[in-house]
């Protein structure tokens, strides 16, 4: 088998081309790094330092380097729909997207095209197969580091060309791993944030240089009174918490809508802020929509699944219904609203490692 | 793997023998400090005078019309930066200055940062479908304020020759104040530089583009015109250059480009040839397959084609896999390939400019390795087409 590794410049991908290597012989590895963000970010210019440590890595393992430059499809795929998200009022979360259309489609065409059996990435997630020769999406052995929920999107299709040589290891392990065979990024610190925002200017500051903000009225989510004003409507998202305020009884208001068009932002009580149920369009699943097995009868009770809403949210119990577009999520007690442009990744009540799918909040 | 057929001469070739051997003595014998006043000084400033006045023939400039520099990209920015900074210190200094929209980013870039910096306005002139600059948009770019025009003469990505002369004459006709300055390191394996450069101000080379050294390039500083340094110290190169001369790499150097000159009709027919069959076999083997631009434009060891519907950032992946180097546009410093801003300005979509493919042979091609090409080429194109 030929694997081509997305080496970041991390540690985890490191440890998983290494593993490769151990496993298949460095003559079946091939390291590539993608350029996906032009401008600047924490680590320079197209993330140069990144890359750097990628190709110096690929060499102690002996294996040939490539850089391939998908900025473009990146600009389209993540930044503008980023961009016009937050214009909208939504919060998609670009890592997702980028793993979504790049990572997981337009790298892995690039690896078939090049004659590659698969292609391997560093995240903390394991996939199984079944004794059908079905692919099953699992968490993570490190709960602490588990990237299954980044990863909710992917189907059997790009399961059959993906490898996750890190998934069986804590991320001790893969440190410890990365010290035994003394590669340069053992003790690199975990990336925290989005690639290309700038930890000196943050998401404002990236946002305000893109589209344009306005400030807007900030108003009660049950009575309509008016009370103040918010800077940019744009940047604030709904469930937050952070410059809202406090309510008449003293406790903190949460952000229930945002209304861009208008320029409002809808707050309330932490019980407002709470919902029973949430819709999701762009809806996937791993193995086939569980819902499309169901009778009429079985389709009034839906299916029974975990959700979880961010990438280290609490799993918590649903029940999954098709309405138009997708599906609803209805919570067995209320959760924090998932801001519009969220995903919810759904795993298996009955397996609660597997992931089912993924949808998009609307 | 060594490459079995290397066509990346336009980005580096091999060093000839005769300017390793050139060099070597300077490296641990005679290796003065050119600027002093002791025995192995003197030995050190008279190799690098030797080279001075070698290169400066060969080059047609008078001696004492070269300056030496770390590299190409330092003599383009000398250029352009050195010598805008001289115009910026007359009575009535220019306010805009020219180049074409396909110079290589060591002259574009400059331009621009020195555009954003001095507030200068920076016009960037269209290029034809040919990728021959357009002379009726350079005329017009060209009005009396402008200080400084930078036409390249050779491009580096498809190799097109560009007319030096006419843009000259354009030049003194409608900005008779402007400085011209022409980056000739793509010219110097093919083109007599000399002539063809002679009516320009201005004209950077750089040594390992014909068979000589990494980290040594020229700047041909014709009397007359000025430059100001953009890099400060002890003053060397009459106060144009500063920093402890490259004494090795200067006299390998003068003695690449005096074999260049010497060899070079030989060369140019042989080269050509092995390109001609190059171009010829894969245009007849490959579907699909486009020459960009008019190859009797183009200097001999340049071929650039377009692959329709095949992503040239994966075939140079698979042709170096068979061996085979090749170069899609310039490599950016995380190595990750830039879509062409020479193909774009030539008009060309970006998944035409996607496809572009440069094969830049040299005087050290072989036949095998143009057969080597020939043999790999159709079936990696047909792998990516599946």
């Amino acid at each position: 088998m030929r694997v081509l590794v997305a080496m970041s410049g991390g540690v985890d991908s490191s440890v998983a081309a290494a593993l490769l290597v151990e496993r298949l012989g460095r003559e079946q590895v091939v390291g590539a790094t993608l350029k996906l963000w032009g401008g600047s970010s924490d680590s320079g210019c197209c993330s140069v330092a990144d890359v750097e440590d990628a190709r110096r890595v690929a060499d102690q393992l002996g294996v040939d380097h490539h850089v391939f430059n998908f900025s473009t499809e990146f600009e389209q795929r993540v930044i503008d729909p980023y961009v016009r998200g937050h214009a909208e009022g939504r919060t998609p979360n670009p890592c997702i997207e980028c793993n979504r259309h790049l990572k997981f489609d337009r790298l892995l065409g690039r690896a078939r095209d090049l004659g590659f059996d698969a292609v391997a990435t560093g995240h903390h997630a394991r996939c199984a197969v079944t004794p059908e020769g079905r692919f099953r999406l699992l968490r993570g052995t490190d709960p602490a580091k588990d990237q299954s929920y980044v990863l909710a999107m992917l189907g059997q299709q790009e399961l059959a060309r993906t490898v996750f040589p890190v998934g069986e290891l804590t991320k001790d392990l893969v440190r410890e791993e990365a010290r035994r065979l003394g590669l340069r990024t053992a003790a690199k610190p975990d990336s925290q944030d989005v690639c290309f925002i700038r930890s000196d200017e943050g998401r404002a500051g990236f946002l305000g240089a893109r589209l344009p903000l306005h400030p807007g009225r900030l108003v009660d989510h049950r009575t309509g009174a008016d009370l103040g004003v918010v800077d940019a409507v744009e940047l604030v998202t709904v469930g937050q918490r952070r410059g809202m305020g406090h309510g008449d009884d003293g406790r903190r208001r949460f952000v229930t809508a945002v209304d861009v068009p208008t320029r409002r932002v809808w707050v309330g009580s932490p019980e407002a802020a709470h919902a029973g149920e949430v819709v999701l369009h762009t809806v996937t699943w791993v193995d086939g929509d569980p819902l499309a097995a169901l009778d009429d009868q079985g389709a009034g009770t839906g299916v029974a699944a975990v959700a979880q809403c961010s990438a280290h949210g609490r799993p918590v119990a649903g029940t999954v219904h098709r309405v138009a577009g997708g599906v609803s999520v209805s919570f067995s007690s209320p959760q924090r609203r998932i801001a519009p442009g969220q995903t919810v990744a759904l795993y298996d009540p009955a397996r609660p490692d597997e992931v089912l799918g993924s949808g998009v909040a609307a | 793997m060594a490459p079995e057929a290397y066509f990346d001469h336009a980005a580096t070739t091999p060093m000839r023998k005769v300017a390793v051997e050139a060099m070597l003595h300077h490296l641990t014998d005679d290796y003065g400090n050119p600027s002093g006043g002791h025995r192995q000084s003197r030995l050190a400033r008279r190799a690098v005078d030797d080279a001075r006045d070698l290169i400066a023939t060969l080059l047609g400039a008078d001696l004492g019309e070269v300056v030496f520099t770390g590299s190409g990209t330092e003599a383009d920015n000398l250029a352009v930066s050195g010598a805008w900074q001289a115009l910026s210190e007359a009575p009535d200094p220019p306010r805009a200055l020219v180049c074409s929209a396909m110079e290589h980013h060591a002259v574009l870039i400059t331009c621009r940062a020195l555009a954003a910096r001095t507030g200068a306005t920076l016009r960037e002139v269209a290029i034809g479908k040919d990728g021959i600059v357009d002379l009726d948009a350079l005329a017009e770019a060209c009005t009396p304020d402008v200080g400084l025009v930078s036409v390249m003469t050779v491009n580096n990505e498809i190799g097109t020759v560009q007319p030096i002369g006419a843009v000259a004459d354009l030049v003194r006709r409608h900005s008779p104040a402007a400085v011209l300055h022409t980056d000739a390191v793509q010219a110097v394996p093919w083109l007599d530089v000399g002539a063809l450069t002679s009516p320009a101000d201005l004209v950077s080379v750089s040594a390992h583009k014909f068979g000589g050294p990494k980290g040594v390039g020229a700047l041909v500083v014709r009397r007359g015109c000025r430059v100001l340094p953009i890099v400060h110290g002890g003053g060397q190169e009459r106060e144009r250059r500063s920093g402890t001369h490259n004494v090795a790499g200067i006299v390998s150097m003068a003695a690449a480009l005096a074999a260049t000159d010497a060899d070079r009709p030989t060369d140019v027919a042989r080269v050509g040839a092995l390109r001609d069959r190059l171009g010829d076999g894969l245009l007849a083997s490959v579907p699909g397959l486009v020459e960009t631009g008019d190859r009797r434009d183009r200097v001999a060891g340049s071929l650039h084609l377009r692959v329709a519907g095949v992503e040239s950032e994966a075939l140079v992946v698979l042709l170096d896999q068979a061996g085979v180097s090749v170069s899609a546009g310039a490599a950016c410093s995380s190595g990750a390939v830039e879509v062409s801003h020479v193909l774009t300005a030539m008009g060309l979509g970006p998944d035409q400019a996607a496809s572009g493919i440069r094969f830049s042979l040299g005087t050290t091609t072989t036949a095998a390795e143009v057969d080597h090409a020939l043999a790999v080429v159709p079936g990696v194109v047909d792998q990516l087409r599946d």
